[in-house]
């Protein structure tokens, strides 16, 4: 077939559209003026600047453990969630819970934010719980919201696990509970993965509802930067950009490793 | 050699009124919904049979091999197996394994660790459950393949290691969905071999599901016929195909002619069926349970039918009627002739080529004669 130009050229362009802005955060996070937009020669000063600035390693670190500890409550939570759409065809109120389920996937953040909002204020005013607002409340709007990912992630996948290995481990003696843990978990055990690392990576780069749901002295990572930002770039949020897409690639890259590694190989001979 | 009398009550108990029963499935009705899926159904199998439920799909007899696993519940009626009463025991407290259609092997464990997975369950010494998988994948003839993974074999093997796992805790009843239903048509044949002599060997009680007639025929002991939720016929494979009980089992198995006609000579000795739709009478050498001008049906197999260009010797001027061959399919071993009778109706024959390109056959076009013997066709009234 006669190669043309058409396809080389979109592809190039459609690259470009994607990473153009991203190489050009990059290339600038080693640039030695203060000025963002203009070129002055290569340095990592900036780095050394991030690394000496408290406020943002502390909303990094903060961060971190929101999207760890919020993607691992809405990794259990979604699976659950997603077990029992899959598995139990007639309960009461699966409709309900069908339906509302990805309610979350299509809400705005604001009004998402917002409603946790009213809520936590309400719950503090009766129940005394939560006590202001911070970490906790972060980690519980972010578990709700990503809950709702992980249960589409996971739910797509036990609809194509094929029902009769679990009644196979069930014939063979094994009770319900052995059936989950030794049969389906380790089937779909590439979907929680996947699963995990969307709910950690939404939870990073939330800013609206993390807004809302936060308090004094527990901003997040987008938050901070959002602020700074505000009163003019500097380079070093570049810098921290850099490093974030540097982990974030590393993940995808194990995320993908993993998933192919999992993947059923070619019959051989 | 003919075989001895007393051996053949032996091996059939269930022609033994006294014999009892391994599994009982008494009154037996499963409904999803509002739908019957299996209607009042009751069953005996013996010991060390090999029972095959034979039925279309949705004719319910996978749904009455799951009620056996404990898979579904019936909503009424029990399952006994060896005594015990088994309606409402979860699967896997049940003396019972399964053989399922689509093999269900892990697919995160290799061949060993499938077939060890059940002896795991019952907390056996490792040593012993190593000993049970060699000998296993040797009784399968897989004893090289057990560091393998199921997509790295092919469907024969994984039907091999499929049955190795169900065989693993020594059910004393096994339950196969149809089981050769995956493999193509010349493995089929072998396995089907493989698999009575495993199951002669061990002595397991085989419930077999299966919609492939031919299957059913070389395999069981017994087969139990099973439509629109329930059985039709139970009898050994020569008493289906012989001598079916109603017109439905006559026409799901094998190929059948069948013609209407009504009872004009009602004999204790014979009967004689006048059939319109044949062109001629019908003489039964045999008492039938029926009365004069009572509308029945006569079944009767392509392979007793007889054709020939000379008017054969007519005694009782019944069983012959005349025709035009309209069609020949020639598969080989034998003929199968389509005569076009002068009633309009078409007659499905077939015979066996004994001679090698016998250029004097019947062809295409030719008027013949065809003929039956008085205990060539069933009598039907069903």
């Amino acid at each position: 077939m006669r190669r043309g130009w058409f396809l080389p050229v979109t592809a190039t362009l459609g690259f470009a559209f994607l990473y153009a802005p991203i190489i050009s955060l990059v290339i600038f996070s080693f640039n030695e003026s203060r000025l963002v937009t203009v070129w002055s020669g290569f340095s990592t000063k900036w780095y050394g600047e991030l690394f000496a600035d408290p406020q943002m390693l502390g909303a990094a670190w903060l961060s971190a453990q929101v999207a760890f500890v919020s993607a691992t409550i809405a990794l259990v939570l979604g699976t659950l969630c997603a077990v029992a759409l899959v598995r139990f065809k007639r309960f009461r109120g699966r409709t309900v819970l069908a339906g509302t389920v990805s309610a979350p996937l299509v809400m705005p953040d604001v009004i998402t934010g917002l409603a946790l909002l009213l809520l936590f204020v309400a719950m503090e005013a009766t129940l005394g719980w939560p006590a202001g607002r911070g970490l906790v409340t972060i980690i519980i709007a972010h578990s709700t919201f990503c809950m709702a990912y992980v249960t589409v992630v996971v739910q797509s996948r036990l609809t194509d696990l094929d029902l009769s290995l679990e009644e196979a481990a069930m014939d063979l003696g094994a009770t319900p509970v052995r059936v989950f843990f030794d049969i389906t978990l380790p089937i779909i055990a590439p979907a929680l993965v996947s699963g995990w690392l969307l709910a950690f990576t939404l939870s990073l780069d939330d800013l609206v509802i993390a807004s809302f749901v936060s308090g004094p002295g527990s901003s997040t990572l987008p938050m901070v930067i959002f602020s700074k930002v505000r009163l003019g770039v500097s380079p070093d949020v570049n810098a921290l950009a850099t490093i974030i897409i540097g982990i974030v690639a590393l993940g995808v890259f194990a995320a993908t490793v993993l998933q192919l590694r999992s993947r059923p190989k070619k019959l051989r001979n | 050699m003919a075989k001895k009398p007393q051996l053949a009550i032996d091996t059939r108990p269930w022609r033994d009124p006294a014999a009892k029963p391994f599994v009982r499935i008494r009154n037996v009705t499963k409904k999803f919904g509002d739908v019957h899926a299996v209607h009042d159904v009751s069953l005996d199998i013996y010991k060390s049979e090999l029972f095959c439920l034979l039925g279309g799909s949705g004719s319910g007899k996978s749904t009455l091999l799951r009620m056996l696993a404990g898979f579904e519940e019936p909503t009424a009626g029990t399952i006994e197996i060896d005594g015990q009463d088994m309606t409402h025991v979860a699967p896997y407290n049940r003396p019972v394994n399964m053989m399922f259609q689509s093999y269900a092997l892990f697919p995160h464990m290799n061949v060993e660790q499938n077939i060890a997975y059940g002896l795991k369950r019952d907390h056996l010494p490792k040593g012993e459950i190593a000993d049970r998988v060699a000998e296993l994948l040797s009784l399968v003839k897989l004893s090289d393949y057990g560091k393998r993974k199921p997509h790295q074999l092919s469907g024969g093997q994984r039907q091999r290691v499929a049955l190795a796992r169900a065989l693993a805790k020594r059910p004393k009843l096994l339950l196969l969905d149809e089981p050769l239903g995956a493999l193509d048509k010349k493995l089929r044949e072998e396995t089907q071999f493989e698999l009575v002599k495993i199951q002669e060997t061990l002595g397991v009680t085989f419930i077999v599901v299966t919609h492939d007639q031919e299957e059913a025929m070389s395999l069981a002991t017994r087969i139990g016929v099973m439509n629109q939720g329930e059985i039709a016929m139970i009898g050994e494979p020569t008493d289906i195909y012989e001598f079916p009980n109603s017109r439905f089992v006559a026409g799901f198995i094998g190929s059948v002619n069948m013609a209407e006609g009504v009872v004009i000579e009602d004999e204790p000795d014979h009967v004689r069926i006048r059939s319109a739709e044949l062109g001629c009478d019908i003489y039964v050498d045999h008492g039938v349970d029926c009365a004069p001008d009572q509308i029945l049906w006569w079944a009767v197999r392509p392979e007793k039918i007889h054709l020939s260009r000379e008017a054969p010797d007519n005694p009782h001027d019944a069983n012959v009627t005349r025709g035009l061959v309209e069609e020949i399919s020639y598969l080989g071993d034998m003929s199968v002739y389509q005569v076009l009778l002068d009633s309009g109706k078409r007659l499905r024959v077939t015979q066996t080529n004994t001679v090698r390109g016998n250029p004097d056959s019947i062809t295409w076009d030719e008027p013949v004669y065809c003929t039956w013997g008085g205990n060539a066709g069933s009598v039907l009234t069903v």
